[in-house]
């Protein structure tokens, strides 16, 4: 028992750290490392991942926030989205057989994989002009911002919030069924639909996703899915790992983020199709 | 010069916000040491098998069973109490949200996040319910 836990725990530490560099969560490397490496029964790894996700989150949202980079209200108002998807999910998760969804996840994965690669400006909605064009939704909400680079303040404004809101519910759903923080999803609600500004998505995502798997973890905690001895050291390795990516993160450039986040999110994207096929999963 | 009062009262919630989630989550990272240490003395050598979901008892799943049991120092039992304050950090960080923005009169924001408060409850206390 004692060497389980210390494998499982060097596992947490590896996942947490790509989990917090790249606004993912550590879920996408949990449930496999458990399922497949340990032969644990995914229901219990889909709980116990959910615990490494939000250590993941919070331990690194607490460095994000006093950056000044995420945005509060925009995450404030999507986790409505995330949080009503995560019990949904949650709910499906108890009936449904997870190897289809984790097909198609994969797919989605690979999708935002290559989306994210895709040049672009890296700021798309700077001026002032554009703000006042703004639609009524966005004017309500306020869903506008500002953050500091390294050349001055930076300007934008949410377009699409109806969209970036329905892929936030799927997010949820998605987090709640496979015990992910469906950062990925998040992050192409925000920077493709959305507009937002990929430092400001990413480190908004990683804030949500502490919320999201509440949601999600209240019920698999209350319905028993949640096991002490194979949550601590995967919370603790998570924690950890996450808050070496959290000081990472803040100091490296944009273009190299995406590089490794459209790295990893293929590699487990592939990992998931195949599982899933495989009935793995 | 137009000073912008919320951008400061953003500012100085976000400050306060950083600190309850490291708080939150240094706190329960103590409670699973604190427990893990406790599990490796009561039950040396002991292994458990996971490949087969039994799920777990009622003393792991209910929220004031959970708090209660902990106080018999059984270290499965204390973990468990801290992985409760880690589910409920985030949760604190809505509720600290939800004053935040009464303190702002932010009267959208105080909706939009007592819905998400509302459901993050539902969420917790479900099995009180149904």
């Amino acid at each position: 028992m004692v060497t389980f836990i210390a494998i499982l725990f060097a596992g947490a530490l590896f996942a947490g750290f790509i989990g917090s560099l790249t606004g993912l969560g550590g879920g996408v490397v949990i449930v496999p490392l458990l399922t497949i490496g340990f032969g644990v029964d995914i229901r219990y790894a889909i709980g116990t991942s959910l615990i490494g996700v939000i250590a993941t989150s919070s331990g690194a949202a607490s460095a994000f926030v006093k950056e000044g980079i995420l945005n509060i209200r925009i995450g404030m108002f999507l986790e409505i989205a995330t949080t009503l998807g995560a019990i949904a999910g949650a709910a499906i998760a108890f009936f449904a057989p997870t190897h289809t969804i984790a097909v198609i996840f994969g797919f989605v994965l690979i999708y935002s994989a290559l989306a994210s690669l895709k040049p672009k400006d890296e700021i798309q909605n700077t001026n002032i002009e554009q703000q006042g064009k703004a639609s009524r939704l966005v004017e309500v909400l306020k869903v506008k911002g500002s953050y500091m680079t390294a050349n001055g303040l930076k300007y934008y404004t949410l377009h699409n919030l109806a969209g970036g809101f329905a892929m936030m519910i799927l997010a949820g759903i998605l987090s709640g069924l496979l015990g992910i923080g469906s950062g990925a999803l998040k992050v192409i609600a925000m920077d493709s639909i959305m507009k937002m500004p990929f430092k400001v998505s990413t480190t908004t995502s990683n804030f949500m996703i502490g919320v999201t798997a509440a949601a999600s973890a209240g019920i698999y905690l209350t319905r028993g899915y949640i096991d002490p001895v194979l949550s601590m050291p995967v919370m603790l390795g998570v924690l950890i790992g996450s808050l070496f990516g959290a000081r990472i993160l803040i100091k490296s450039q944009t273009k190299k983020i995406r590089v490794v986040f459209a790295i990893v999110v293929s590699l487990l994207a592939l990992e998931m199709i195949y599982n899933g096929l495989a009935k793995n999963i | 010069m137009i000073v912008d009062y919320k951008q400061l009262d953003d500012r100085r919630m976000r400050d306060i916000m950083g600190s309850l989630l490291r708080y939150g989550v240094v706190v329960a990272a103590l409670l699973v040491i604190f427990g893990g240490v406790l599990f490796f003395i009561q039950h040396p050598g002991e292994y458990f098998d996971y490949s087969t979901f039994k799920g777990e008892p009622l003393r792991f799943r209910k929220v004031h069973l959970i708090i209660q049991e902990a106080f018999n120092f059984r270290g499965r039992d204390v973990i468990q109490l801290g992985l409760l304050v880690l589910v409920a950090t985030p949760i604190a960080r809505v509720i600290f949200s939800l004053v935040g923005f009464l303190f702002e009169r932010d009267w959208i924001y105080v909706a939009i996040t007592f819905i998400v408060l509302v459901i993050l409850f539902i969420s917790l206390f479900s099995t009180y319910l149904f």
